[in-house]
């Protein structure tokens, strides 16, 4: 019998990527057809791998000039995103527009809100200094809970656990930069009748690593399926600059570099695709620890913590509630 | 008022939206009974170290500690000690 190293390898690692490629471009092509009725697609790229993949699908699905790209940076943006998303616009040859969404977020009280919750922590706080919260507990078998990691001019590091009102209000404040972006997305979806893409990857999707109406709102999430390994594999393939296929996963959304497993998953996200598949195909916290090389009892809480981020995200996903259902709508 | 009663009120207050005392058992599980998420044991936690005057450390936030009232009130039971 195969082991769940084996079966990893020869399903997820070794999918067929240009069958893979062929189905989310015929099923997007169905979709704008009978389902949503527009005539093209945005995109919001940011220069990560979700979203140029799911960018370079779209232009592969109906062409590049049924495509409208956006790059949609404020002043946390890392430097090389920008270069990165120009890169790929001009690789897939696509009619694109920029928006610096930062003067939108200074007078919605973005920034303010953040700050005034950094300081509560750290006093001495202010401008030029850098910032970013970290997640502990999982692996541990602890509740999740948050670091609050700031930087000085000078490039010492401080880090202290948030309380949970500074913790709430930095991501609802952070919160806001998703949303202008989707609502900017969606100016852009209207004015020209095309459907917005969501770029979420399956570990993403999955995992609630969202934000509700923000980059979770989309009409079409064309690499939702797709586990993060297969993502990369699929920019190698679909031909993206070697600069996107390389890039560092972050969150882009901290001033300071954040990866995405220091804010919410467990670990980095090749041994979180394992993880997420394995629980998924039914390993045991033994096959699970054999497989990622880590304690059984770490296995026992990645797994814990798979199942908890789904019922605390659970929300994310859903409509809105209704008292009475309205079934003449169940088209 | 008790302790077990302060945290008891606090849950059926705050998460079951419900004065009945007998819609919660004080070995239920907050995680596994849906009444809790991650983001509800955060809350707790800044209840009973606003309302019990401790410091609850990163080391004992941990189920065993903090995911039901019985498990609480003997946590809190510990940490006065």
């Amino acid at each position: 019998m195969q082991s769940f190293s084996e079966r990893y390898e020869a399903e997820v690692l070794n999918f067929d990527r240009e069958q893979a490629a062929q189905h989310i471009c015929e099923t997007m092509r169905e979709l704008l057809r009978s389902k949503l009725r527009k005539r093209g697609l945005v995109v919001a790229v940011s220069g990560g791998i979700d979203s140029s993949v799911s960018a370079a699908l779209a232009v592969r699905a109906i062409g590049p000039k049924k495509c409208f790209f956006m790059q949609l940076p404020e002043v946390d943006s890392a430097e090389d995103t920008q270069s990165r998303s120009s890169q790929l616009i001009q690789h897939l040859g696509v009619e694109s527009t920029q928006h610096n969404i930062a003067s939108t977020l200074e007078a919605i009280g973005c920034y303010d809100a953040r700050d005034e919750a950094i300081k509560k922590t750290f006093p001495e706080y202010t401008d030029g200094w850098k910032n970013k919260i970290v997640i502990k507990g999982g692996i541990d078998g602890q509740v999740n809970h948050f670091m609050l990691v700031v930087q000085d001019p000078s490039g010492n590091l401080q880090e202290k656990r948030l309380d949970l009102r500074e913790y709430l209000q930095i991501v609802a404040a952070t919160n806001y930069k998703q949303r202008i972006r989707k609502t900017i997305e969606y100016y852009h979806a209207d004015r020209l009748n095309y459907a917005v893409v969501g770029t979420p990857n399956r570990l993403e999707y999955d995992q609630g690593f969202f934000v509700k109406n923000g980059d979770g709102s989309a009409d079409v999430k064309p690499i939702a399926h797709l586990y993060k390994t297969q993502v990369y594999a699929l920019a190698k393939h679909l031909g993206l600059p070697d600069s996107i296929c390389d890039a560092i996963p972050t969150t882009d959304t901290y001033s300071l570099p954040q990866g995405q497993d220091e804010f919410y998953f467990a670990l980095p996200y090749q041994e979180m695709d394992k993880a997420l598949w394995a629980h998924n195909h039914g390993a045991t916290a033994h096959e699970l620890a054999e497989m990622l090389g880590i304690s059984e009892d770490q296995a026992k809480f990645v797994k814990q913590d798979i199942d908890n981020k789904r019922k605390t995200t659970h929300y994310l996903h859903a409509k809105p509630y209704l008292i009475d259902p309205i079934t003449e709508l169940d088209l | 008022m008790s302790a077990e009663a302060q945290i008891r009120n606090y849950i059926l207050e705050n998460y079951l939206f419900t004065d009945d005392q007998s819609a919660l058992d004080s070995g239920d599980s907050f995680l596994d009974k849906g009444i809790l998420d991650s983001t509800g044991i955060l809350e707790v936690i800044y209840f009973l170290e606003d309302e019990f005057s401790i410091k609850v450390e990163d080391t004992e936030m941990v189920p065993e500690n903090l995911d039901s009232v019985n498990n609480i009130v003997a946590f809190i039971g510990r940490k006065s000690q």
